[in-house]
């Protein structure tokens, strides 16, 4: 446990002062589909982000150039004010301290539970594996499956399966939490325990960038809320200010689809 | 002149069969190093690396393997090494073996979901962890079946070394049969034996791949 909290470092102080995420100017392409458009954006530490807009607008491309699943050719991007758009070694740095959750979870299928979440404290921290298996029994407790320990990712359903993911990405004891689109694979009666385990995670002050469409959880959770379309940010605000009075056309327009039906 | 086939011709071409299988043990040994270096290559971010694996693959899957049998035979000869059918036999089958299996291989890397790698890189996983740990046990899971049926290939693939006169059953069968002059029996026998080492393969092949569709089916 310890060496794990360690790996952090004296470089904490010196970047205390940073905001969790920069982002400056980035623009991306997949070839000539202009996916990110001149995108600005910065996070505080401890801050809960929830970024919403329809399919293709951008929003998961947003949050996969914070720890360079997705590379950017125009701009610059900071993760703890380490500059992730400088080159590899800083990738590898970033991407230590930044956990994420997928929306196919993403679990290792041939390892247990157990050694999926701690297969990269021991090899990416160095951790021993008992410090390790320790570290993943308290986390597979906090998101209350600490039973399944043993079992493999299959025989799990899915809003398990989903909560393993984030006890994986706990154990590397991150700073900052991205989400993409947690539970939009899961059975509806699986979303809440999923959400619930989030919730959780936001009240210890877990800074986090949730893509989602579950609006209560924005509600809830987030202290603002982004709305992006067309490669956009197109609105940003609180969420009371956000549902109530929403300022732009395409914003209205899109709240008004996902609470109509 | 013409000796009869009896039990000394038997043994002589059953005691072949080792070298059929030291020359197949070899091929696919060697093999299996380059065709993972060759499925790597293939499935590296690095473009140079890629051409590079992808014209060595376009090479010798466009000749036969009887001509780059020759071409090492003689080609070794130009360089300096003497004569020498088993060398000759093992680096020609060797490279053959690579070629394949680093396409078959580089298929079962490719058909393990992206996602996969996404959460080895998120988790700051490095390139080595990633695919030990990850990738390649997964990828191992579906090519043992294409794997063991590129054995069986192999296997009656050594037949070709019996042109550069290395002592295999086949070459065997042709030594008995310019003595006994007994083709069909001779050959009969040589088939057999090649029966006898493949098909048991084949069925294990099988097998595997029906336990593979079943296991992915769920």
């Amino acid at each position: 446990m310890n060496a794990i909290s360690e790996a952090h470092g004296p470089g904490d102080v010196a970047r205390a002062g940073m905001p969790a995420v920069q982002m400056e100017g980035v623009d991306k392409w997949y070839d000539k589909f202009h996916a990110l458009k001149n995108i600005d954006l910065e996070v505080a530490r401890g801050e809960k982000i929830v970024i919403c807009g329809p399919s293709g607008s951008g929003k998961s491309t947003l949050i996969r150039c914070i720890n360079q699943l997705e590379s950017v050719q125009k701009g610059r991007i900071f993760v703890d004010g380490i500059e992730l758009t400088a080159g590899p070694k800083n990738v590898e740095q970033v991407r230590r301290d930044v956990g994420m959750v997928f929306q196919q979870f993403n679990l290792f299928p041939h390892m247990t539970v157990l050694e999926n979440c701690t297969l990269a404290p021991v090899k990416v921290r160095g951790a021993s594996k008992a410090e390790a298996e320790t570290t993943a029994r308290k986390y597979l407790e906090r998101v209350h499956i600490p039973e399944q320990a043993e079992k493999y990712p299959a025989q799990l359903s899915g809003g398990q399966q989903q909560r393993v993911a984030i006890a994986r990405a706990l154990c590397m004891n991150p700073k900052i939490m991205l989400f993409d689109e947690p539970t939009s694979a899961l059975d509806p009666e699986m979303v809440k325990e999923v959400l619930d385990t989030m919730i959780d995670l936001a009240e210890e002050g877990m800074t986090m960038l949730v893509v989602t469409h579950e609006m209560g959880f924005a509600r809830q959770v987030a202290d603002r809320v982004i709305f992006m379309d067309k490669g956009e940010i197109v609105e940003t605000g609180n969420p009371k200010e956000f549902f109530a009075n929403p300022r732009h056309e395409r914003t209205r327009n899109f709240l008004g689809q996902i609470s109509g039906h | 002149m013409i000796r009869p086939f009896g039990i000394n011709e038997f043994l002589f071409i059953l005691f072949a069969v080792q070298w059929t299988l030291a020359l197949s043990v070899v091929a696919f040994t060697g093999g299996a190093v380059g065709g993972l270096l060759i499925a790597l290559a293939r499935v590296s971010k690095v473009a140079p690396l890629r051409y590079a694996a992808l014209g060595f693959i376009r090479l010798f899957q466009g000749t036969p393997l009887l001509m780059q049998l020759f071409l090492v035979f003689f080609g070794l000869n130009i360089f300096g090494v003497g004569i020498n059918p088993w060398l000759a036999a093992a680096i020609a089958l060797t490279l053959h073996a690579s070629v394949f299996l680093g396409e078959i291989w580089r298929g079962c890397i490719q058909a393990v979901p992206v996602g996969q790698s996404e959460a080895s890189w998120a988790l700051g996983l490095r390139y080595y962890d990633r695919m030990k740990s990850i990738v390649l046990p997964q990828a191992a899971k579906i090519a043992v079946a294409p794997t063991v049926g590129f054995l069986v290939q192999l296997i009656k693939g050594t037949s070709l070394a019996s042109i550069i006169g290395f002592v295999e059953m086949t070459r065997a069968g042709q030594i008995i049969n310019n003595a006994t002059f007994d083709p069909f029996t001779v050959f009969g026998l040589v088939a057999a034996l090649y029966f006898i080492l493949c098909w048991p393969l084949s069925i294990l092949a099988r097998r595997m791949e029906r336990r593979f569709a079943v296991a992915t089916r769920r």
